[in-house]
């Protein structure tokens, strides 16, 4: 369980970053908090030439908020952005898909970037960034472009980062409502069977004006799915799960694995919508 | 190879190292600190916790060359000159372990946790050594360890 060898390049600049990654090409990693990658290489699932460590990159660590949303930089680690308060209430359902990644003390290294370029379809903050409409900003040797989340989550592990591309930030938008994200995993801390985020809107009369949810590990990517329609302008009390339940279960494409069969899956989706539905629209 | 310096228990150590050195296989192979366990290499079981500037990271998932110039407590840097820890007092009192496997990763775990909240509720302690794998205690002990710590750390404060 020792990671295979490899060349190592600490670069201290964006800049310096992106010159190395494009010399590298194809056989160049990215290393920030490294609690999926380094797993990977120790368990020789992944063998990559060269190691791009960007823990001396200076400016990558910061978390910008303003009523827009919040912007993550690539060095900000899941403890700093959970801990942010000004983060929590310009977007609080990053908090709250926070609480449930992994355990404490991976989150104190883990970064909120990684995790979206890690692309795993049965993690939460790919889903969180997926449902709110959020961006991931990447920078090469040739310019910086905002990559939407609907076009970055590509698949299983895969984004639209190309060869010789950094993610320097991710921005996760305002949502002018409630939202939640549940989950159930069968250790405290693993990956989730099924997990949902929800974003609500609700007017005056408490009827359900908006309504998305974003769903995890029934599908390559997160599945988001508008319910809106499907809860048919009542209050959270009147909706007809059924019909929001069918909504979303026709879109999600769970498979089994060893934790759980797709039909447990399916149906684990479906109670952790409405579940989550209630608790954004706060009742 | 790479030099690098840790301040491993307030002590500059210099190594020289393969990147790919783990800082977990740095600190036992390297600088001969052998306090610090290796379960899983994976992450999972937390036996590898040590702090680095004072937060809690599992050190079998961080490259010594990414950390050098950094302080890094392991659990020889716990005790006192005169006594251990109030930490390791309470896991003693309590019978918090059994094989002592896990025991370096819960005792660094729980020292940066009762020093951001000195009085947790069982389910905070709970959630506070969820990233901690024991397979002797079946948790009941190490859970009545951390509170017993967290009033042994109320009654000397430093």
């Amino acid at each position: 369980m020792k990671p295979p060898p490899f060349d190592y390049h600490a670069p201290t600049s964006v800049r310096e970053a992106v010159e190395v990654l494009a010399e590298v090409g194809a056989h160049g990693k990215v290393l920030a908090g490294g609690q999926s990658l380094i797993p990977l290489l120790n368990m020789r699932l992944a063998a990559p030439g060269h190691l791009v460590d960007i823990n001396r990159v200076a400016g990558l660590g910061e978390i910008e908020t303003d009523a827009t949303g919040v912007r993550v930089g690539a060095l900000a680690r899941h403890a700093a952005v959970e801990r942010s308060a000004a983060a929590s209430l310009a977007q609080p359902l990053l908090g709250q898909a926070l609480k449930q990644v992994a355990h404490s003390v991976i989150r104190n290294r883990g970064t909120v970037v990684g995790s979206l370029v890690h692309a795993d379809p049965a993690a939460e903050l790919p889903a969180v960034l997926a449902l709110l409409g959020g961006s991931v900003r990447l920078a090469s040797v040739s310019g910086e472009r905002e990559v939407a989340a609907a076009d970055f989550f590509t698949g299983p592990m895969e984004s639209a980062i190309r060869t010789g591309e950094l993610a320097v930030s991710a921005f996760f938008p305002a949502w002018d409502g409630g939202t939640a994200f549940v989950e159930v995993a069968r250790r405290h801390g693993d990956y989730a069977m099924a997990g949902v985020a929800a974003a609500v809107r609700l007017d005056d009369d408490l009827r359900v004006t908006a309504a998305r949810v974003a769903c995890v590990s029934v599908g390559p990517a997160p599945v988001v799915v508008d319910i809106t329609e499907a809860c048919g302008n009542q209050s959270v009390a009147s909706v007809d799960w059924g019909a929001v339940v069918a909504a979303v279960q026709e879109r999600i494409e769970p498979e089994a694995d060893i934790h759980a069969t797709a039909d447990y899956r399916r149906h684990l989706t479906g109670v952790l919508v409405e579940r989550a539905v209630k608790a954004a629209a706060d009742v | 190879m790479f030099d690098i310096t840790l301040i491993v228990n307030g002590v500059p150590r210099e190594a020289r190292v393969p990147a790919r050195r783990l800082l977990s296989d740095c600190l036992r192979h390297d600088l001969g600190l052998t306090g610090t366990h290796v379960g899983c290499e994976h992450g999972v079981c937390g036996a590898c916790t040590v702090l680095l500037d004072g937060e809690p990271v599992r050190s079998c998932l961080t490259f010594a060359v990414t950390v050098d110039g950094h302080e890094i407590t392991t659990v020889e840097g716990l005790a006192g000159p005169d006594r251990p820890s109030p930490v390791q007092r309470a896991f003693a009192e309590c019978h918090g372990l059994q094989c002592g496997f896990c025991t370096p990763g819960f005792l660094c775990t729980t020292t940066a946790f009762l020093r951001d909240n000195p009085a947790p509720t069982d389910e905070e302690v709970l959630e506070g050594i969820s990233g901690n794998l024991c397979r002797c205690t079946g948790y009941q002990n190490i859970v009545k360890s951390v509170h017993r710590a967290a009033e042994l750390l109320a009654e000397e404060p430093t």
